[in-house]
């Protein structure tokens, strides 16, 4: 295989879950109520009751629905990472990536194919969302849009890539409740998206380090940073750690010799 | 893709086995889905693989696509042993699942430059095999139609038009028939008969329905994952000591055949 088929096999995985994304209004509609109830519902309930202090990046006090906003973009990727992985496998009964991996290219390149589409997929409902935010006075310097793109494709990369490795290791999840109840909730809510961690702090310790050994605590603070032009180097080191050891051990799942489609007990026929 | 092509030329002209597997054998947990299992297809060869549900038939598809590894044996595709090469070997094969695997939601076009895609193809290339491939299916009419708005045996067509756009040598069938109407079964029955005639494709037909067998194929009987008999039609009816291959089946088998 010359370079040039690997392109057009990233485009082709690009352009498709694009045009798949484009005809799925509805998973697209849902996408993005999700974090808009989020912001226009739970943030101005909970404005008087959460006071978040001055705390870096922000430079002022800061109203809740802006401390939260990272958090929900947290969550569009966190929510697109385990629907575009898991979908594949339990939805379409492994159709669709039966498809993808008798492609001649090797493996780990046609998951990251996979892994890469669904980022593109996720920025774009994200910067959706930060749009509808902007006349909710969520308004973060206009650069901050610019920055926020690079960390965008490390949260991604990240979330996606944990999606993918549960895919390929969980053998029981019957449905995506299962894997909201058991995986999406969780990490959410014991991260920094929702509450800054020192305020955690004060009412558990215990909670307090499961949240700072949270990987989306990292993603969430790399995103909240990104926003406002900084960069905070302990996300971005954990988030890039994370995204390497969830990778690799996918592609170790995916393996034909081992992981997921060996051990599934085979088909019927 | 020049280099494959002269590749398999060569291979032909030394009359290499498009697909030979030898010596293989597959467990899933305690269960054996295959065993010791032999066989060779060669350019230009209809094989049937006969065998009832659960016989290991789509185990078998599975290990030679490599959804899985083999862990013993060896498949060989067109003298290239699977494991060793595995992106050569699949570049060379077409496969059919017995489960639906195109986007519903998608044209058929798309769905077809997907898969183009996913082999390298320039898109020039792709656009022009995609044509000639759905005419030759008679598609054409429907290249812009989502699938879901498509027949059952439309439907497989498309599965085989794109199992063929990046030109395969082997082709491989896993129930391709299930669920179509008589009409369409025989369509695509001729359309891979011609194939293999006009083209000296391999191709592998797996399938419980034994009237698919014409005379001048090739037969391989599967059952609980050994194979019990391998050759022409009239081979495995003389060695049954049957008289047509419907008899020579339930002999071999124990079972009543459909």
């Amino acid at each position: 295989m010359m370079p040039v088929q690997y392109l057009r096999c990233l485009n082709g995985v690009v352009g498709r879950e694009a045009l798949r994304f484009l005809h799925q209004r509805e998973r697209f509609v849902a996408a993005l109520v999700r974090p808009l109830v989020w912001l226009f519902i739970f943030a101005a309930g909970f404005r008087s009751v959460l006071g978040v202090s001055i705390i870096p990046p922000y430079e002022t006090y800061v109203l809740y629905e802006i401390y939260i906003t990272p958090g929900l973009i947290g969550m569009i990727q966190l929510f697109n990472g385990m629907q575009s992985s898991l979908s594949m496998v339990y939805d379409r009964e492994m159709g669709n990536m039966r498809t993808l991996l008798v492609s001649p290219m090797p493996r780990w390149y046609l998951l990251s194919c996979k892994l890469l589409a669904g980022v593109i997929v996720s920025i774009l409902q994200v910067y959706v969302f930060l749009t509808i935010a902007w006349f909710w006075e969520v308004q973060p310097p206009l650069a901050g849009y610019l920055t926020v793109l690079l960390a965008l494709v490390l949260s991604g990369l990240m979330l996606g890539a944990l999606g993918l490795l549960l895919s390929s290791v969980i053998k029981q999840l019957e449905n995506f409740a299962g894997v909201m109840n058991f995986v999406i909730f969780p990490m959410f809510f014991a991260s920094s998206a929702l509450y800054p961690l020192w305020r955690i702090q004060e009412s558990s310790l215990v909670l307090h380090w499961i949240c700072a050994a949270n990987p989306f605590t990292y993603a969430v603070e790399l995103i909240r940073f990104a926003l406002y032009g900084q960069v905070n180097l302990e996300a971005l080191a954990v988030v890039v750690i994370c995204t390497l050891v969830f990778m690799a051990l996918a592609i170790y799942g995916y393996d034909p010799g081992r992981g997921l489609i060996a051990r599934r007990g085979g088909p019927a026929g | 893709m020049k280099v494959v092509e002269t590749d398999t030329a060569d291979d032909e002209a030394r009359d290499v086995p498009a697909l030979e597997i030898a010596g293989l054998t597959h467990d899933f947990g305690k269960r054996r889905a295959l065993d010791d299992v032999s066989l060779a297809i060669r350019p230009g060869e209809f094989t049937v693989l006969l065998g009832q549900n659960g016989a290991g038939k789509t185990t078998l598809f599975s290990l030679v696509t490599r959804l899985y590894d083999n862990r013993s044996g060896s498949i060989r595709v067109f003298g290239k042993e699977l494991r060793e090469h595995p992106s050569q070997a699949l570049s060379r094969i077409g496969v059919v699942f017995q489960q639906r695997t195109l986007d519903l939601d998608l044209s058929v076009v798309q769905n077809l430059r997907y898969h183009a895609a996913l082999h390298g193809m320039a898109r020039s290339l792709a656009r022009a095999r995609i044509a000639e491939e759905l005419e030759r299916l008679e598609l054409g009419e429907r290249a812009g139609d989502k699938v879901r708005q498509l027949s059952g045996g439309q439907v497989r067509r498309v599965e085989i038009a794109r199992a063929l756009l990046h030109r395969p040598r082997l082709l491989l069938l896993d129930e391709p028939t299930v669920g179509l109407d008589i009409g369409s079964r025989q369509g695509i029955l001729d359309h891979m008969r011609r194939l293999v005639r006009e083209e000296r494709l391999g191709l592998l037909w797996a399938t419980h329905l034994i009237d698919e067998v014409a005379p001048d194929n090739r037969v391989v009987v599967l059952h609980e994952g050994r194979v019990l008999a391998a050759g022409g039609v009239d081979e495995v009816v003389r060695q049954a000591g049957a008289a047509d291959i419907r008899e020579a089946f339930g002999t071999l088998t124990g079972t009543k055949p459909r």
